[in-house]
């Protein structure tokens, strides 16, 4: 009799239904499941912005906006995509699956996590109600100056920038949680038995994000605070009439942004290596030797922030230390490439969606990775910086090394989330697609940017017409193929053959112990580890 | 697989297509100056580097792809972990490799690349002061023969072709095309200083390979040294506002006889235009001059008609500041009044100060208080702008 009211206990949970259970949800897989909802909604709504760019840069000339909206959208489409999209899907996947890799019941801060969600909706309103007031004559529309909030451009902008600002500030508070909440449950939840050296490499990913977010976030605040009372009351960090410098804003943004791509991508490098580890049936190689390696880029990350201004003069033994610093993130990357290839090095490999998405990510991460390496030398970055070559390697870095790896993911945990079996088929034409109109887009753009066209111009010189028009064909085709993703993700929340506990055959790690979908409250009964 | 056959032979029909574009480039253009030729050899260098990298590690990987697969029954070698020293050792060949490239092979030549880009001064020939302005280029010529030499450079692409909705021909050189050409002479190394009245700007010739922000408030430096007679085309490559994608830059290398003849026709010029300013003009003549100024400077923010873009930029017909007072009963002008407004700017509107000339800036005010639906009346006279100068 007791035994049956545990497992009932168990199956359903005591908590409220309809729109509070949502609302009020302190449970780690609702609000994981929330991250990850919110997440998928704001790339979609960033996704809309930048196939308004590329239609308007469908051939030369000004068809469809002016100037001054077309600089609104590429500022929020690039906020939503990096704070709205992306970080959400790290973070969703943190709250999902932190707990369940090691052994915890939920996470350590469950209200804090609560909190650390419904701060993301307000932020996401406060980015693109601009937008809406400008239609009622309110301001003159959202933030035009780039997501980088450039001074004195971002001085001298309306309402926009304002808002921007406030968001950024609830964002930053909204990660800076997440980060604390992942850090107490690692260090504290741990099932016994289970050593630092012995987590799964997911986890390690995200407690190195969880530190550079806390080490760098408030330095993001305190700039775009200084830059709000810039506009406000009168002060003039950024303004060299008032002995300000407008560099100084790009050396405190920088100390921020630059951390801020490793945070995008260290979850990334972490579930990236378990996914091939499954697929190719063997443990993966170098265990140590990755975590290492990112621990090497965790500590470089903040060390190299002014490789994103060299244009913007500084002494040459600066330029050289940030060249030489910048070259050095290669030396753990190529370890951590080896490590990837050597898991699937004499494996047994089967190419599920999951496992594609990984292999092609390795390879597109790759390009990004070594775009990279030469625009960290000084010279040549006098050519790429700000032109198209830098926008198309940050979208390889970004979109092909950032979503299409927490599309990996999101294919190789959805049954265990959802006890159900997506459709393989449509996941493989949906990585197919994805893949090829993804490089379609963004291999003319490198073209694009070596023969001369500087980016987040409205309109351009004829000779880039023809580059344009492929980039623009192939986005669009990028932007709908995403359509079948979530379709994908639908059917199978709604429905389909059931998932097994293991789900892959060569699962490993806690999370495939439990059934699919696991109970509401999972590890009642901590796990041991041996 | 047949659709894998068929996409790949569209994708090489459109390669094919695209080499019949004379102008297509796959690199960068011909470099015109050292820095750009040091910097394209670098680049060159550097992207057959990082290929191999890549193509050698992709071989690999798509080797193990093909030959390690579970559907040939490929069994995963034995499931034990490798000792440390084995697993160091694995690990330490791409390290090694890639510190060689990155300190050596490439961070040798890089080291040279920046003493070079960053040695402005040593041997310059001449030295210029290029300023950004929103939405526009000033170049000011510092010492020689051309000591004093001065213009601003606008955008002259024809204004109906960048409207909205603009389906006709467009000009050869569409938004690369200036009124004012910088011109500089062949063979000399020219030190630029560079600033900024407003936003940051960058000013970026691809052909040059220098590109540097424009600050306001310090100076940065750069320079160039055309080795090649010919026109030079390049844009702003920093976001600046609206008007962004509408500052080019247009640079004449000309042989140094021809550009002695361009400065003093320059100065020619300027001296007309001092001479200008000191004479007594009708309001007729005010309006028709300041009508091409009005055009050409202030209407991508205010419009044609005067109406603006209000909010962000206000109307100017029956506008307060454009039809109140300019000077005081003291003979001063007055705070807030049109001229403060266009000499000093306030916010978003630009300080015209260094821009216009005398004249310019009293033709325009003249228009705009006579045209654009206003009509005041009054006439500013350029030896009143000299005036208020001071």
């Amino acid at each position: 009799m007791s035994t049956t009211t545990v497992a009932h206990h168990d199956d359903h949970a005591e908590h409220p239904t309809g729109i509070m259970r949502w609302l009020t949800t302190t449970n780690h897989k609702d609000i994981g499941t929330m991250y990850l909802t919110f997440s998928l909604i704001m790339f979609f709504v960033g996704g809309a912005m930048i196939l308004g760019i590329r239609a308007e840069l469908f051939k030369p000339g000004l068809q469809l906006m002016n100037p001054e909206f077309f600089n609104q959208l590429i500022g929020v489409h690039a906020l939503i995509m990096i704070f709205a999209a992306l970080m959400p899907a790290a973070t969703g996947f943190a709250n999902w699956m932190i707990p369940l890799q090691i052994g915890a019941p939920d996470m350590a801060l469950p209200r804090l996590n609560n909190w650390g969600f419904w701060l993301l909706p307000p932020s996401a309103i406060l980015l693109t109600l601009p937008f809406t007031l400008a239609l009622f004559g309110i301001g003159d529309g959202a933030l035009a100056t780039g997501w980088t909030f450039y001074p004195p451009l971002s001085v001298q902008g309306g309402i926009g920038v304002d808002f921007a600002i406030f968001a950024v500030h609830l964002l930053g508070i909204s990660s800076v949680l997440g980060s604390i909440n992942v850090i107490v449950t690692v260090f504290n939840m741990r099932a016994p038995g289970m050593t630092l050296m012995k987590m799964p490499m997911f986890v390690w990913g995200w407690l190195i994000t969880a530190f550079l977010l806390i080490a760098t976030i408030p330095v993001l605040a305190g700039a775009v605070t200084m830059l709000l009372t810039d506009r406000h009351f009168g002060t003039h960090f950024f303004d060299a009439a008032g002995g300000g410098d407008p560099i100084m804003f790009q050396h405190l943004f920088w100390f921020f942004g630059h951390p801020e791509v490793y945070i995008l991508l260290l979850p990334v490098w972490g579930f990236i290596p378990q996914i091939l580890e499954t697929f190719s049936r063997k443990p993966m190689y170098g265990y140590k030797a990755q975590v290492y390696s990112l621990w090497a880029i965790g500590a470089l990350a903040v060390v190299v922030w002014a490789h994103h201004f060299f244009t913007a003069g500084m002494p040459v033994p600066a330029l050289l230390y940030f060249m030489y610093s910048t070259m050095a993130i290669s030396l753990p990357l190529a370890v951590l490439f080896f490590c990837w290839i050597k898991t699937m090095w004499r494996g047994s490999m089967s190419f599920e969606t999951p496992m594609l998405f990984a292999v092609g990510w390795i390879i597109l991460f790759g390009i990004g990775g070594l775009t990279g390496l030469v625009l960290a030398d000084v010279a040549a970055d006098a050519q790429y910086h700000n032109s198209y070559f830098v926008v198309a390697h940050f979208h390889y870095t970004l979109f092909a090394g950032g979503i299409m790896g927490i599309m990996a993911g999101t294919y190789y945990w959805l049954p265990k989330m959802t006890g159900h079996m997506y459709s393989e088929k449509l996941g493989k034409l949906h990585f197919w697609l994805t893949a090829i109109s993804f490089n379609m887009t963004f291999i003319p753009q490198f073209f694009l940017g070596l023969a001369g066209m500087p980016r987040r111009i409205p309109d351009y010189a004829l000779q880039f017409a023809e580059f344009n028009m492929i980039s623009s064909i192939a986005a669009f085709t990028l932007g709908l193929s995403q359509l079948l993703f979530v379709y994908n993700i639908v059917s199978c929340a709604r429905g389909g053959k059931k998932a097994t506990d293991k789900v892959w055959d060569g699962a490993q790690g806690l999370e495939w112990t439990l059934p699919s979908p696991p109970p509401y409250h999972s590890f009642t009964e901590q796990p041991v580890i041996k | 697989m047949q659709v894998f056959r068929k996409i790949g032979l569209g994708i090489s029909a459109m390669l094919v297509s695209f080499s019949a574009f004379a102008d297509y480039s796959w690199n960068f253009p011909t470099p015109a100056t050292p820095m750009a030729l040091d910097t394209l050899h670098v680049h060159n260098k550097f992207m057959l580097i990082s290929m191999a990298i890549f193509v050698s590690v992709l071989a690999i990987m798509i080797y193990s792809i093909f030959a390690h697969r579970k559907s040939k029954g490929f069994k995963a070698v034995a499931d034990k972990a490798p000792s440390t020293t084995v697993e160091i050792f694995w690990t330490l060949i791409p390290f090694v490799i890639l510190l060689l490239i990155d300190f050596v092979i490439m961070g040798i030549p890089a080291y040279h690349s920046v003493i070079m880009m960053e040695n402005t001064r040593e041997k310059a020939d001449m030295l210029i002061k290029i300023t950004g302005s929103q939405w526009r280029w000033q170049y000011e010529y510092l010492d020689g023969d051309a000591k004093g030499v001065k213009f601003v450079s606008n955008l002259s692409t024809p204004k109906e072709q960048t409207d909205k909705g603009f389906e006709g021909k467009k000009d050869e050189h569409y938004l690369l095309e200036v009124d004012n050409r910088l011109v500089l002479p062949v063979g000399k190394k020219v030190r630029i200083l560079m600033t900024s009245t407003d936003v940051l700007h960058n000013w970026w010739v691809p052909q040059f390979g220098s590109s540097r922000v424009a600050v306001p408030g310090f100076l940065r430096e750069t320079w160039v040294q055309v080795e090649k007679e010919g026109t030079y085309r390049g844009q702003c490559k920093e976001l600046c506002g609206k008007g962004h994608g509408y500052m080019p830059i247009v640079v004449d290398a000309v042989p140094e006889a021809e550009y002695k003849t361009w400065v003093a026709t320059k100065k020619d010029e300027l001296a007309k235009a001092s001479a200008g300013a000191d004479k007594e003009w009708t309001k007729e003549d005010l309006v028709a001059n300041g009508k091409g100024v009005y055009e050409k400077n202030c209407a991508v923010c205010h419009q044609v008609t005067g109406a603006g873009l209000p909010p962000a930029f206000p109307a100017l017909t029956g506008s307060k500041i454009a039809t109140s007072p300019i000077f005081g009963a003291d003979g001063k002008y007055l705070k807030d009044s049109h001229l403060d407004r266009v000499l000093n700017g306030k916010n978003v509107m630009p300080s015209w100060k260094a821009l216009l000339n005398d004249t310019e800036i009293a033709s325009v005010i003249t228009y705009e208080r006579n045209a654009l639906g206003n009509s005041v009346g009054d006439i500013l006279q350029p030896s009143q702008v000299k005036a208020a100068r001071q």
